[in-house]
């Protein structure tokens, strides 16, 4: 009896000393990102202005705001959208809907956790020799959004599939029940239900394109243009590359303006992300069945 | 003769059996998912392809096999003779790599321990959204984390010249790979059978009992690919590496050396290379090396984490 | 395998709307069901009646060709709907829209209580708002809905309760405007009263459509069945007139001690 009450004791103390250490082991993964978003703040915030987000960089980049990079950005995410959402949906359409089980399948799936975990330079080497070289469309927007497009496609194709896997097979059955094609019941009952689930893969897509650099290095961002970009087949500055730039190829630069490119450029990722997860929350808590 | 006698009632019609717009609608759609599905392949192989089209040149010119993995010397411009040897850039992509594991590995297991079997409903639910949104920082701004915050701070720590270096690569790696190892590892935990649990506490054992004799062993695979994916996750990061490891050609002997990764070296030359020289073709050559690294990586952590659903 | 049809009922005096010969179904190596040859007739209900596991879901199943949707469930045998092979039709959707079916497990689409009942009419291509609004209207009505629903046509389909749902799922298979009527338990679902309505509803509906009713209700095939079949652990024991099921001549004793309730 006593016996068991002391081993109950230090079984109990244990069990506290293990979560304490497991606790602070966790801590120390979170806090100094912490402790470094608020100097990002805190020397970042400074700089920040009207003038920084909507004028152009000047003498040499040392000076001036950002305005080329964070309309560059805008725009590369924005093509890559274009090509990368349809595609992504309906490979993820496919997988969910039509997809047997099988080795082709496998292969198939195989292929996005492949191209989601190829190191980024190397879809930059990708994108040179074949939108750049290959497909002849020089340095510019279209070849590094496409890169772009092709890299962060599992993000959309992960996301969608989750949806659409998540709307119950009886609505399905009742719809074929009825006639309907598949695709009459895709378009009418599946997708309806999964769209705000595909617009969180999409917002989170916007987030991993936005912050992407080595992909776009060699294939159509450039260090400084003078002018904006004035189609698809021009090269632009983007955040990304800019921070880079900024950081560590321009001489006597001021300490803090790196520190406000950094800020903007996490800013903006990071709200995108918060978007998405604040989507999934309220789609979580408004059941339709 | 009973089947003709049927067929044979006027009133009732087949006319449903017409191939009519939504057939060919929907026979369409199909086509053009499937073309969206394989995509993915099509890329993959497609990088393949392209990347050792333009690689092609050095692989069967100037491509010597020892040379390349176990020369330390990368001179690709050098005017008497060039070398082509990446054995350092190898060593400076393992340093860097194997210490943000020995950072990510232990803390990212203990947090999602943590946050799988301890933190329950506010905390649980604040713990995985921070570790989703930390996981989703730019590589560049840990690149200028590391330039900026953390070179000043190893140099006077540590009484160094140099901040740039293994150290400072790997642990803004290590930071860098340990959320995403995290949310894996716990999707590893959860996976596992409340009932597996309950079974386990019906005998007597407590808490952390069950998780080192019941919990941990169900999930072993899960998190062995969580490691797994980290590891390919560092091996193939290209601008934190770029800008924190000094990006000096060394086999480093101590964590205050700096060093140059593979990544990194095809990001800083490339754009200073003529298309089609022997250095260009260089650079795509270790790309292939990459890609392949990263395939074998990705393959495992797939098969591992299959054995696991599978049982 | 394949069993003559029953005596006293002929097959020349009225047009077959579905003629079932030699089929089989299995799932994997697992049979379901075997041995069935019948007939329905144009403007009939059917009765299908049996213990669980008879086979019977799995009938209606291959009926509907919905065997297409699981590479697991294979059917042999004939099966015609107005005399064409339903193996050999090109457009199993529009053969799907002749045949309205009603599964056990009420679902309620996640879309509007209306738009539940006006999908089937949509996918026909019917724009029209006042046509859709009258069939709406004429079909939860007909499925006993329409009184409990009719101020809150926009409510989820997918919220409403089980047994609402239940008729909601009728409802949409009358939307369908059938030539072929299934259902399968409908009255699970469904309280006593509701049940009753349904039925009438039933009787009414015979002047237009054929109707199987797969029913585990021996009463409920009684009331309301001209012929019934009666399947236990996956074979078609008989097929006769239902009332001959009861009182009459029956060929296999089974069939009568299942519906004196001796057993099931």
């Amino acid at each position: 009896m006593f016996e068991a009450t002391q081993l109950n004791r230090r079984n109990e103390t244990t069990q506290k000393l293990f979560r304490l250490a497991l606790g602070g082991m966790t801590g120390i993964l979170i806090l100094p990102v912490i402790l470094i978003l608020g100097t990002l703040i805190w020397k970042g915030a400074p700089v920040i202005s009207f003038e920084f987000l909507f004028t152009g960089p000047t003498k040499g980049m040392t000076a001036g705001g950002i305005f080329p990079a964070l309309l560059g950005t805008i725009l590369l995410v924005l093509v890559a959208l274009l090509a990368s959402v349809p595609l992504g949906v309906a490979a993820a359409i496919y997988l969910s809907e039509y997809a047997p089980n099988n080795w082709f399948t496998r292969a198939i799936n195989l292929a996005i956790i492949n191209l989601a975990g190829v190191p980024s330079i190397v879809h930059a080497l990708f994108g040179v020799g074949a939108f750049v070289i290959f497909f002849k469309f020089g340095t510019s927007i279209l070849a590094a959004s496409l890169t772009l497009a092709i890299m962060t496609l599992p993000v959309v194709i992960v996301a969608t599939r989750e949806s659409l896997q998540a709307v119950p097979e009886a609505f399905r059955e009742a719809c074929w029940n009825m006639g309907a094609t598949r695709w009459q019941t895709i378009r009418r009952v599946v997708l309806p239900n999964a769209v705000t689930g595909i617009l969180t893969g999409v917002i989170l897509e916007v987030s991993r394109t936005a912050g992407e650099t080595a992909p776009i290095m060699f294939t159509g961002a450039a260090f400084f243009l003078p002018l904006l970009p004035q189609s698809v087949f021009d090269q632009t500055m983007a955040l990304s590359l800019h921070l880079f730039v900024v950081s560590t190829q321009v001489p006597n630069m001021p300490e803090q303006l790196p520190y406000g490119v950094a800020l903007v450029l996490i800013s903006l990722v990071l709200l995108m992300n918060s978007l998405s997860i604040a989507l999934r929350m309220y789609l979580r808590g408004k059941k339709k069945w | 003769m009973e089947q003709q006698s049927r067929q044979a009632v006027p009133r009732l019609d087949s006319d449903f059996d017409r191939l009519n717009r939504d057939w060919y609608i929907d026979k369409a759609v199909q086509v053009l998912v499937f073309l969206g599905g394989i995509s993915a392949i099509v890329f993959i192989i497609g990088i393949f392809v392209f990347i050792t089209k333009e690689g092609f040149g050095f692989l069967v010119g100037d491509f010597n096999f020892r040379e390349f993995f176990f020369s330390p010397n990368w001179r690709p411009t050098s005017e008497n003779r060039e070398t082509f040897g990446i054995l350092a850039l190898i060593a400076g992509t393992a340093s860097v790599t194997g210490l943000a594991m020995l950072v990510a590995i232990p803390f990212s297991l203990g947090a999602a321990v943590f946050i799988a079997e301890f933190a329950s409903g506010k905390t649980r639910e604040f713990l995985k959204v921070t570790v989703e949104l930390l996981a989703a920082i730019p590589s560049v701004v840990w690149g200028f984390i590391g330039l900026a915050m953390m070179n000043p701070l190893i140099i006077k720590t540590f009484n160094v010249p140099v901040g740039l270096n293994v150290l400072n690569a790997g642990i803004i790696l290590g930071l860098m790979a340990a959320p995403i190892m995290t949310s894996i590892a716990e999707d590893a935990l959860k996976a596992v059978p409340d009932r597996y649990r309950e079974a386990a506490e019906a005998m007597g054992a407590t808490r952390w009992q069950v998780i080192y004799k019941v919990v941990l062993p169900a999930a072993k695979n899960g998190l062995l690919g969580a490691v797994l994916l980290g590891v390919g996750r560092g091996f193939g990061e290209t601008m934190a590496v770029l800008m924190a490891t000094g990006h000096s050609i060394n086999i480093p002997t101590s964590v205050f050396d700096s060093v140059r990764a593979l990544t990194a070296t095809i990001a800083a030359e490339l754009g200073e290379t003529a298309a089609g020289s022997s250095h260009y073709q260089a650079l795509f050559t270790i790309g292939i090396f990459l890609f392949v690294v990263t395939f074998i990586i990705n393959l495992l952590a797939d098969l591992v984490v299959r054995g696991v659903r599978k049982g | 395998m394949v069993i003559a049809p029953p005596q006293g009922v002929t097959t020349t005096e009225r047009p077959v709307k579905l003629g079932v010969a030699g089929l089989r179904i299995r799932y994997g190596e697992q049979t379901a069901l075997e041995g069935v040859t019948l007939d329905v007739y144009e403007h009939e209900i059917f009765g299908v009646i049996g213990p669980a596991n008879a086979g019977k879901t799995s009938f209606l199943k291959a009926i509907n060709r919905m065997d297409m949707f699981n590479t697991d469930m294979h059917v042999e045998g004939q099966i015609t709907f107005n005399g064409l092979d339903t193996r050999k039709v090109r457009n199993v959707y529009g053969l799907r829209r002749r045949i309205g079916v009603v599964f056990p497990l009420p679902v309620g689409l996640p879309l509007s209580v209306y738009d539940n009942v006006a999908l089937s009419p949509r996918l026909r291509g019917e724009k029209n708002r006042a046509e859709l609004d009258v069939i709406v209207e004429r079909c939860l009505r007909r499925a006993a809905l329409w009184d409990e629903v009719k101020d809150r046509l926009d409510t989820l389909g997918s919220m409403l309760s089980g047994g609402q749902q239940q008729r909601l799922t009728i409802a949409r298979a009358l939307s369908q405007d059938p030539e072929l009527l299934m259902l399968d338990e409908f009255s699970i679902a469904v309280d006593p009263v509701t049940t009753m309505r349904i039925e009438d509803v039933l009787k009414e509906l015979r002047q237009e459509v054929t109707i199987i009713l797969v029913t585990n209700l021996v009463q409920q095939a009684r009331r309301l069945a001209d012929r019934t079949a009666f399947f236990l652990d996956g074979r078609c024991v008989e097929v006769g007139v239902t009332e001959d099921l009861f009182t009459g001549e029956v060929q296999d004793q089974r069939t009568r001690d299942y519906v004196d309730g001796r057993f099931g």
